[in-house]
């Protein structure tokens, strides 16, 4: 896969003087730039794309990444933040003569604050330390990307990320109250405070998700909920997944908003069972797992109200788990789901759409026309309560499938546009999705994200060639899609 | 309700506010002008342009002009047993939902369900140099992008012309209660403290005068255990009540002394007489009416403070931004509206 790249313009810098100049801000084993050293920093969780900085290094104090920034701010020199290097686009993806500011030293909890339900830490912490930390307590933090076991929650800053529960508990924006961030000219600049809002605008808001495109998030504070006290999981199979579409409407309709609320298509089904055994009605064409979180009376009375609606849309089965035992195995196809399907295929490519939930049929039925078109299979997760599609392409990279799985994967992101839904849901841009974002947003628009970023770096130096494509790529792609004999930025000249 | 789109009418009017280099202030109904700084420049009017675009109930969204009335969005969802999370509060029948974004205003529910910024799902606005531009969309996830439409909510018009708006709307709760207890106000942090680190699905609180008011909502059942688990006297007109919290028709804010709001971590120390402070949210609120000017009254250490109403204008109205947050403040101003003409000094004198 390709770079962005000679899409900007960098001095060359000479690594010995860089080198030199890191040494009187970091010890001499915090700066690596053997290849053999910096070798693991060449890709994130989209191992497609690789490619090895100049330098790493790695800080460990506020003061130290301050310092490398006024440093880069000097010379010119692009910097890409990373965390765990867990993202799914490419959003950490080294810089070729740039300089890859690892966090992952940064990773200590500061401070638990249980009166106020809220915890201080360093960026590197990972997502799922962070609920560990406060389960004494009997709190934890929300927001569950599938990878929260690695993902740190700079990371999940950067990304906005969701989870499986962030159709009643929100993302990651909704979740977090206070940044401290380190601005491209090293100034350290808090967003957000210790009250419900602050004085300004919303740059809390406007800093999650912006992948590091807009400073480097060196402390998070985030909000912590007490834990569910009772949970019940639901677990339906339908014979058409229409009819499982429907079930989704009906119960948000009913007024009942689920903790968690997930489908899995035929192909996601049969490959977790191989997987995992967890017991899923092969003969289905979609399963739904439904989640409740909340007191025993209510939660009780949600179940069976669910129960009744998912019968009403034509459930051909309907488990409500007997146990936190079978709970568990419900959920375990579905968490395993994306290992699962690796099972099946050499490589799979995982996609991010987002749609509104009417259009889920729609949808289901024409990916299905480009899996064929294109003779690859494509297996459905789908976080159905907020809409959000995770298709997975199965390919094989050894038989130079990737660049017609990359091809399939744009087409189904350009669906979901086409069906009034975006591009990525909870993965980010990145360096992946720059395509699709020129069919998703108007040249106005992206100039305005242009200007929005130059607000904050006006060199362009932090995370260069991701997140917003430049008008010259997009003109360039536009003459590649024509839909309906319509050329994409028409305003745009071509080159 | 009316239907109707002015888009243009208003593109053109910016286009020729850009040309004539006029300043613009951007209005509708005008309830909230007592809030903030007061913006030079001609009026630019939205009223006109009304009207609900799509509503899917079962998709959980309304995308609305910004000159549709908030009591008929609110009336639209109550229709279908919905609602708007943050329970903005109108200050007026004229409110629009516009405003109501512009200025991020959220009401007793916004400490338990989110502010308003938090149900933003998309934007489409005019920036400054008269372009139509849409950010976010119609769907609960979306990444794609900046979040403008966030950045949007609540910049009190100073970074553009708010179009339309698209609002992630919640179920209406199957019942709710509400419960008055008589404590001191350190008792009463206390249990709110207490009680949220309980799962007690409480979403309205104040404190006044001794007494503290909670309001609970769920299923029936379910509430009607935990009036026995939380005791208290019940409130029998509290829908009224909640009404004049949130619109501060409430007795407390019937007075001529100027109001501040104090937004401020929940445990913060308290620093004002009984009388003169009404607290929200769990304590991350407190409305105090006082005769001191702003230099006097204390920048609070947990929080910030802002001068919310006030008999007489002042110049200053929100805590002022630290240099370097300033200087991002104005560079983002320059980059939305580069000639300078949207609600010039309505948020900050510098901007």
């Amino acid at each position: 896969m390709s770079q962005n790249s000679a899409e900007h313009d960098f001095p060359v810098v000479d690594l010995q003087q860089l080198v030199k100049q890191l040494s009187s801000i970091l010890a001499d084993d915090s700066i690596l730039y053997q290849e053999e050293d910096i070798r693991p920093y060449e890709c994130d969780g989209l191992s497609a794309y690789q490619q090895l900085p100049l330098v790493v290094a790695l800080p460990d104090t506020i003061e130290q990444v301050q310092k490398i920034l006024q440093l880069c701010n000097k010379i010119n020199l692009p910097v890409v933040a990373r965390g765990a290097g867990t993202g799914l686009s490419g959003g950490a993806l080294p810089y070729e003569k740039g300089l890859l500011l690892s966090l992952g030293k940064f990773n200590k909890v500061i401070e638990i604050n249980q009166q106020l339900q809220t915890a201080t830490v360093q960026p590197g912490v990972r997502n799922l330390a962070i609920s560990e930390a406060v389960s004494h307590l009997g709190l934890y933090y929300a927001p569950d990307p599938s990878s929260q076991i690695a993902c740190s929650i700079g990371g999940n800053v950067a990304e906005n990320s969701g989870g499986v529960h962030s159709l009643k508990y929100g993302l990651t924006v909704h979740n977090i109250q206070q940044l401290k961030i380190v601005t491209i000219d090293g100034e350290l600049i808090t967003l957000g405070g210790t009250g419900l809002d602050s004085p300004g605008y919303d740059l809390l808001a406007l800093m999650t998700g912006s992948e590091g495109m807009l400073g480097i998030i060196v402390e998070v504070t985030v909000k912590l909920l007490p834990k569910p006290k009772y949970v019940q999981t639901l677990l339906a199979a339908f014979d058409d997944v229409v009819n499982a579409g429907q079930a989704v409407a009906n119960i948000i309709s009913a007024g009942i908003i689920p903790a968690g609320l997930e489908m899995m298509d035929k192909l996601a089904i049969q490959a977790a069972e191989d997987f995992v055994h967890a017991g899923y009605p092969l003969d289905a064409e979609a399963i739904l797992i439904c989640e409740l979180d909340g007191i025993e009376d209510e939660v009780t009375e949600q179940v069976a109200a669910i129960h009744t609606i998912l019968k009403q849309s034509s459930a051909i089965e309907v488990r409500i788990a007997k146990d936190e035992q079978e709970r568990i195995v419900f959920w375990k196809g579905r968490k395993n789901a994306f290992p699962a399907v690796g099972r099946l295929s050499p490589d799979y490519y995982c996609m991010d759409g987002t749609i509104p939930r009417k259009r889920l049929p729609q949808v289901l039925q024409a990916m299905e026309d480009l899996s064929k078109t294109y003779n690859l299979a494509v297996a459905n997760v789908f976080h159905a309560g907020d809409g959000n599609l995770h298709p997975l392409i199965l390919y094989d990279a050894s038989k130079g499938q990737l660049e017609k799985a990359e091809e399939l994967g744009g087409k189904i992101l350009e669906l979901c546009i086409e069906v009034g839904g975006t591009i990525t849901g909870e993965h980010g841009v990145g360096m992946e999705k720059l395509n699709q974002m020129c069919v998703q947003f108007k040249a106005a628009e992206l100039s305005q994200f242009h200007a929005l970023k130059a607000a904050f770096d006006p060199k362009g130096l932090l995370n260069p060639g991701k997140a917003i494509p430049t008008l010259h790529r997009c003109a360039e792609l536009g003459a590649m899609h024509v839909h309906d004999g319509k050329l994409p930025h028409p305003e745009l000249e071509r080159f | 309700m009316k239907d109707k789109n002015i888009s243009d009418q208003l593109q053109n009017s910016v286009e020729q506010a850009i040309q004539t280099k006029t300043k613009l202030i951007i209005k509708a109904g005008g309830s909230k002008d007592f809030y903030g700084r007061t913006a030079i420049g001609k009026e630019l009017n939205i009223s006109e342009h009304q009207g609900i675009i799509s509503y899917e109930p079962s998709e959980l969204f309304i995308t609305v002009r910004a000159g549709t009335l908030l009591k008929d969005i609110e009336s639209v969802l109550a229709e279908n047993n919905q609602m708007l999370a943050f329970e903005p509060p109108a200050f007026g029948d004229k409110a629009t939902i516009g405003g109501t974004i512009a200025c991020n205003l959220s009401g007793p529910r916004r400490a338990y369900s989110g502010a308003a910024r938090d149900f933003v799902l998309g934007t489409k606005i005019i920036n400054g140099q008269a372009e139509v531009l849409s950010f976010g969309g119609e769907v609960m996830k979306n990444v794609a992008g900046y979040d403008v439409s966030r950045l949007i909510t609540g910049a009190m018009g100073t970074l553009g012309v708010l179009l339309e708006v698209s609002l992630k709307v919640v179920p209406k709760p199957e019942t709710e209660i509400t419960l008055v207890h008589q404590l001191n106000i350190d008792e009463a942090l206390l249990k709110m403290h207490q009680w949220s680190t309980q799962s007690i699905p409480i979403t309205a609180s104040c404190y006044h005068q001794n007494q503290l008011t909670i309001r609970l909502s769920g299923t029936e059942k379910y509430i009607n255990t935990l009036q026995h688990l939380i005791g208290g006297e019940v409130l029998t007109d509290a829908d009224s009540f909640w009404h004049s919290v949130k619109e501060q028709s409430h007795h407390f804010f019937d007075s001529k002394k100027p109001l501040w709001r104090l937004s401020v971590a929940s445990n913060s120390e308290i620093t004002s007489q009984n009388d003169d402070t009404f607290y929200e949210w769990g304590g991350a609120l407190r409305w105090i009416k006082t005769n001191t000017s702003q230099n006097e009254t204390p920048h609070p250490l947990n929080g910030h403070i802002s001068l919310f109403r006030s008999p007489t204008k002042i110049n200053d109205t929100f805590q002022p931004l630290p240099k370097h947050l300033l200087q991002i403040h104005r560079n983002l101003k320059q980059a939305f509206d580069p000639h300078g003409i949207f609600n010039i000094g309505r948020m900050y004198q510098q901007f």
